[in-house]
């Protein structure tokens, strides 16, 4: 039996979508899961865009709940990565479309086949938001590292602990190396201080991210990204691995590599 | 380090006003505490001790903040500041 987790932020925009699909793809092509991801932003589907998938959708979650279509024909088979497939949401409806008691229905169906059903939640704390978390066991918050993506992660930790989720797990996307290192960005240890949860992975500020979204491939399977880098780590760390929090250290200066030359300590 | 004194210097890093809002911010949302929720406490306080001292009710300000209880650790605070215009008759006694 699979298990099922959800990706949410409260905040939109923060990289839910990026990190369900890197995460995703990661779990079949590096461990060869069979993984399904399940778009659960009703209204505004985005999953498919960023998997290059969008040209192959013919039916949708909503077909699935209201009877339309049968589970199996609205899965889009990834030909790229084997064991890799998509619930894409639909584009037309709103979230009432579907109910919570119908999601849950619904992964604990996928959760017979799959390894992983990884949720991939709308912005915000309402009917999308509950009906994302519904169905799942495990959840996974997104924030960057920023005033208030970290404040409406800590509402949403909030609210799956009222939901019953032990321990949500976090990963901190966009962090600049550059700004946390002259100190204007908050840094990994700030966030988890504050927020009080255990740590995931560091996703950094990587341009090849917009490329890759552009090509329609996950940058978890770029070789030369530093955020496929880190999302690979987020991989295996899924999957049970230690994997410790890659460094994120910037190239030095040339002011401090000056200093260092002349044997003086650099700045912290 | 008071937080209020952070703005406007501009040695002080920006990370670190970012996480001092962030924690004063924390405070509130985790407290859950309504703008009518500190009224009804500040009503009630002006009504127990009204009958001791007078007090200037316009400049009763009651607020959530957070406090250092030692060097390491700071906690959340309820803070009352209540100006007295006079003490009554009833309380020096
Ligand atoms: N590490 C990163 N480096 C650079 N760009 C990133 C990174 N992570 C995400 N982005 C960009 O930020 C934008 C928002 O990302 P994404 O769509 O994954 O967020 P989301 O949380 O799913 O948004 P929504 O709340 O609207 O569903 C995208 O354009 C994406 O390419
Ligand atoms: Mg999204």
């Amino acid at each position: 039996m699979g298990q099922v987790i959800v990706i949410t932020s409260g905040k939109g925009g923060v990289g839910k979508t990026t990190t369900t699909a890197n995460i995703g793809t990661g779990l079949a092509l590096l461990k060869h899961r069979k993984v399904v991801m399940i778009d659960a932003d009703i209204g505004l589907r985005n999953l498919d865009v960023v998997m290059g998938l969008e040209n192959r959708i013919v039916y949708d979650l909503v077909d699935v709940v209201q009877g339309v279509c049968r589970l199996k024909q609205a899965l889009i088979r990834d030909k790229r990565f084997e064991n890799l497939y998509l619930l894409p949401a639909a584009q037309t409806k709103d979230k009432t479309a579907v109910s919570p008691e119908q999601m849950k229905d619904l992964c604990d169906q996928l959760r017979e086949e799959f390894d992983y059903v990884l949720v991939d939640c709308p912005a915000g704390i309402e009917q999308g938001f509950k009906n994302a978390i519904a169905g799942a066991d495990k959840a996974i918050i997104v924030s960057t590292p920023e005033v208030s993506a970290v404040r409406d992660a800590d509402r949403v930790i909030g609210l799956l602990e009222a939901a019953g989720f032990e321990e949500p797990k976090l990963i901190i996307n966009r962090i600049r190396p550059d700004m946390v290192k002259r100190g204007d960005m908050m840094d990994i240890d700030d966030i988890i201080d504050i927020l009080a949860v255990d740590l995931l992975g560091v996703i950094p500020e990587d341009e090849r991210i917009v490329i890759s979204t552009n090509r329609g491939e996950p940058a978890v399977a770029d070789e030369n990204s530093k955020a496929g880098q880190a999302y690979r780590n987020v991989t295996r760390r899924i999957e049970g691995e230690d994997v410790p929090i890659m460094s994120l250290d910037v190239e030095p200066t040339l002011m401090e590599r000056l200093r260092m030359l002349f044997g003086l300590k650099p700045r912290k | 380090m008071d937080f209020l004194k952070l703005f406007g210097r501009e040695d002080v890093s920006s990370k670190d006003i970012a996480k001092e809002r962030l924690r004063l911010i924390l405070v509130h949302d985790r407290a859950n505490v309504s703008p009518q929720f500190l009224e009804m406490i500040k009503s009630q306080i002006i009504n127990i001790i009204s009958d001791y001292v007078d007090i200037e009710e316009e400049g009763l300000e009651v607020k959530l903040t957070r406090m250092k209880k030692d060097e390491e650790i700071t906690v959340p605070a309820l803070v009352a500041n209540i100006p007295i215009k006079r003490i009554k008759h009833v309380a020096r006694a």
